[in-house]
């Protein structure tokens, strides 16, 4: 009896153990072919990096001396190998705009990034999941086309067109709300806290003036790129719950008479929440898309800005640590959704 | 009159018969209950028709237009829409509404090239993927995995980056982004087929794989592909307009609908129409593709709705 569970336990731990490898292999892969991605088009751009280095009226002698230092005259799988070790050493080069090493400057615009997509996707999810619910239990009825054409519109919207009008109509018409950035000047460098998010470091702090005036600036930019989130996680989730509200336990569940919000909340609900981490993941991830073409039209100094306002100079440090970044936050979010929807859903144990 | 009723009513009758003469007419008639069912999803019909309005204008933009679409003027730069200019003028002073005209076959060019290429590319890789399984269904799926890592505009935005400013290379930009997805589809629909007994009848025949690839994989993918084409069109569209907008892409003076949006930014406090109408064009057109991707799944492709 002993030596049974014992055996079963350690069968269950190699199990476990085992998954943890070929996910981990999967990781590895995946992260080798994102190098990969930014090595090739980091080699494909057509502006010289030398040129770009020095400048064009540089000697010839300078020109071959620079090649050399940049390591362009080794083979290919050599520059890739060079290429492998500097990302590891959390070296990405230097911004020819900002003088800055690509670190040092992503370090600054990630934080701004993260708190506009992290309150964009707490709206979309925070309104978008319980429109999917209360439209899938009330199949057909108006809240259930109202969900549809907010989920229509928000999968068609060009969102840089609508942040666009937003500040026409709402900052240069209307004036409630200010033009761009992510704080008024004269608020700005009060607080500096430890998580780089003005509204947590400001609360932290009690400037409260300082607070409000984040949230102003920030709120804008969050609620448009939540919206776009948020029509995809009604669709998602309305779809979701359908699925469940078929199944024979929820028939069983209203014939013993258990009130419908029971059914709904207490069995349907409990059943998608892994869908629903896994497509609120998704969400994120294209969010980080969004966020790109929001940041520009709001002046948000943020990641996605950096990587346009780089492309624009064909600076291409900036670009491809921007754009190994990204894939890195998306990669990590899968991972997370993973690991909690194992930790959720027995049956994946 | 009446006569052509019947004749309308008689090949009404052969098209939606049950005891079909001929594959033709067997093929038609499915088509034919496709537009039926097309017809009475009002939605799904709207979409049809405004994409089919967007084929039409595209077409025939330089008989209906009525300016040059690149034909400076400044001193009638900046004019409100009016009679003589419906849409208004822009800061160089050409018609808007004409360079909105052009701007459909930029987008129409652009949409339909992407969608045939990554149409065979994502079959090919993912019923590959599925038919044969082993290290090359292993092999395929981590890159294709790879590839779906990315938001699609970031990856997009670094390839065009790469590639150098063009339309074509917008394409080739865009394309590498919307395949994963399709591949995906397509191994799907392959592992339920996989080892149904027509194909393992057709491999015992001897039949290559090409050929069972060809002739009884793809017409049970074809369905579930083409609706997610139909609806990748709409992010197409969104990508290629936010490239636009980024200044990446079609390059000037060529009319796109997402660079005329962000040319107009700077002239938005006295010329709103210069990035309003634009905008609206590129909301109208991927609305209608998602309402028409939607209404074709509900026909085609019902398991998957």
């Amino acid at each position: 009896m002993q030596s049974v569970s014992t055996e079963n336990r350690l069968a269950g731990l190699t199990r476990a153990l085992r998954k943890l490898a070929t996910s981990l292999v999967v990781i590895a892969t995946t992260l080798f072919g994102l190098l990969v991605i930014t090595f090739v088009v980091g080699r494909m751009v057509p502006t010289d990096p030398v040129i770009s280095l020095i400048g064009p009226e540089a000697d010839q002698q300078t020109y071959e001396r620079v090649y050399r230092m940049l390591g362009l005259d080794q083979p290919l799988y050599v520059q890739f190998f060079t290429y492998l070790r500097d990302v590891l050493s959390l070296n990405l080069g230097q911004s020819f705009i900002t003088k800055n090493a690509v670190t040092t400057d992503l370090a600054r615009v990630i934080p701004a990034t993260l708190e506009l997509s992290t309150l964009a996707i707490l709206i979309g999810g925070g309104l978008g999941i319980p429109l999917g619910i209360i439209a899938a239990v009330r199949k057909g009825s108006w809240i259930d086309q109202v969900a549809r054409v907010v989920g229509l519109v928000g999968y068609s919207m060009p969102i840089f067109w609508l942040g666009t009008l937003v500040i026409l109509v709402f900052y240069a018409w209307l004036q409630w709300i200010p033009g761009g950035g992510r704080i008024d000047i004269y608020n700005e460098g009060i607080v500096s806290g430890p998580t780089q998010s003005l509204l947590i470091d400001s609360i932290i702090a009690g400037e409260w003036e300082v607070f409000w005036s984040a949230l102003h600036h920030l709120i804008t930019p969050a609620l448009i790129l939540g919206y776009a989130s948020m029509a995809y996680l009604s669709r998602m989730s309305r779809a979701f719950m359908l699925e469940q509200l078929n199944q024979e336990y929820v028939l069983t569940a209203r014939a013993k008479g258990l009130p419908g919000r029971t059914v709904v909340w207490g069995h349907a609900f409990r059943n998608i929440r892994v869908q629903l981490l896994t497509i609120v993941t998704l969400a994120y991830c294209g969010l980080l898309e969004g966020t790109v073409l929001i940041e520009t039209v709001f002046g948000w100094p943020g990641l996605g800005q950096y990587l346009t306002s780089s492309l624009l100079y064909a600076d291409m440090n900036p670009v491809l640590g921007s754009v190994l970044v990204i894939g890195l936050i998306s990669i990590i979010a899968n991972l997370l959704s993973d690991v909690v929807y194992r930790f959720v859903d027995p049956r994946t144990r | 009159m009446t006569s052509s009723t019947t004749v309308l009513s008689g090949l009404h009758a052969w098209l939606v018969t049950d005891d079909v003469a001929s594959s033709r007419q067997a093929k038609l008639g499915r088509a034919y209950r496709v537009w039926l069912e097309l017809l009475a999803n009002p939605l799904a019909f709207g979409g049809a028709v405004v994409v089919l309005v967007l084929v039409a204008l595209a077409l025939l933009a330089p008989v209906i237009s009525p300016y040059n679409p690149n034909a400076q003027n400044l001193l009638e730069a900046l004019r409100p829409p009016s009679a003589t200019h419906w849409f208004g003028t822009d800061e160089y002073g050409r018609d808007v509404f004409s360079r909105v005209l052009f701007g459909a076959r930029t987008t129409l060019y652009t949409t339909l090239l992407v969608a045939i290429i990554v149409a065979p590319i994502g079959f090919l890789v993912g019923a590959t993927s599925g038919y044969l399984g082993g290290w090359v269904d292993t092999v395929l799926m981590r890159i294709t995995d790879i590839f779906l890592a990315f938001p699609g505009l970031v990856l997009a935005l670094a390839f065009s980056a790469a590639l150098g400013p063009g339309i074509e290379n917008a394409v080739i930009a865009i394309s590498l982004t919307v395949w994963p997805p399709i591949a995906r589809l397509a191994r799907a629909e392959t592992l339920t087929v996989r080892n149904a007994d027509y194909v393992v009848a057709a491999r015992l025949q001897g039949a290559s794989v090409a050929r069972i690839l060809w002739r009884h994989i793809v017409p049970i993918c074809a369905p579930s592909i083409i609706v997610r084409v139909t609806l990748s069109m709409a992010s197409i569209i969104l990508t290629a307009a936010g490239l636009g907008f980024l200044g990446l892409g079609v390059q000037p003076p060529t009319a796109e609908w997402g660079a005329m949006a962000a040319s107009g930014r700077q002239y938005l406090l006295d010329a709103w129409w210069l990035t309003t109408i634009p905008g609206l064009a590129i909301l109208l057109v991927s609305l209608a593709f998602n309402l028409l991707g939607d209404g074709l799944r509900d026909i085609l492709d019902p398991r998957n709705g």
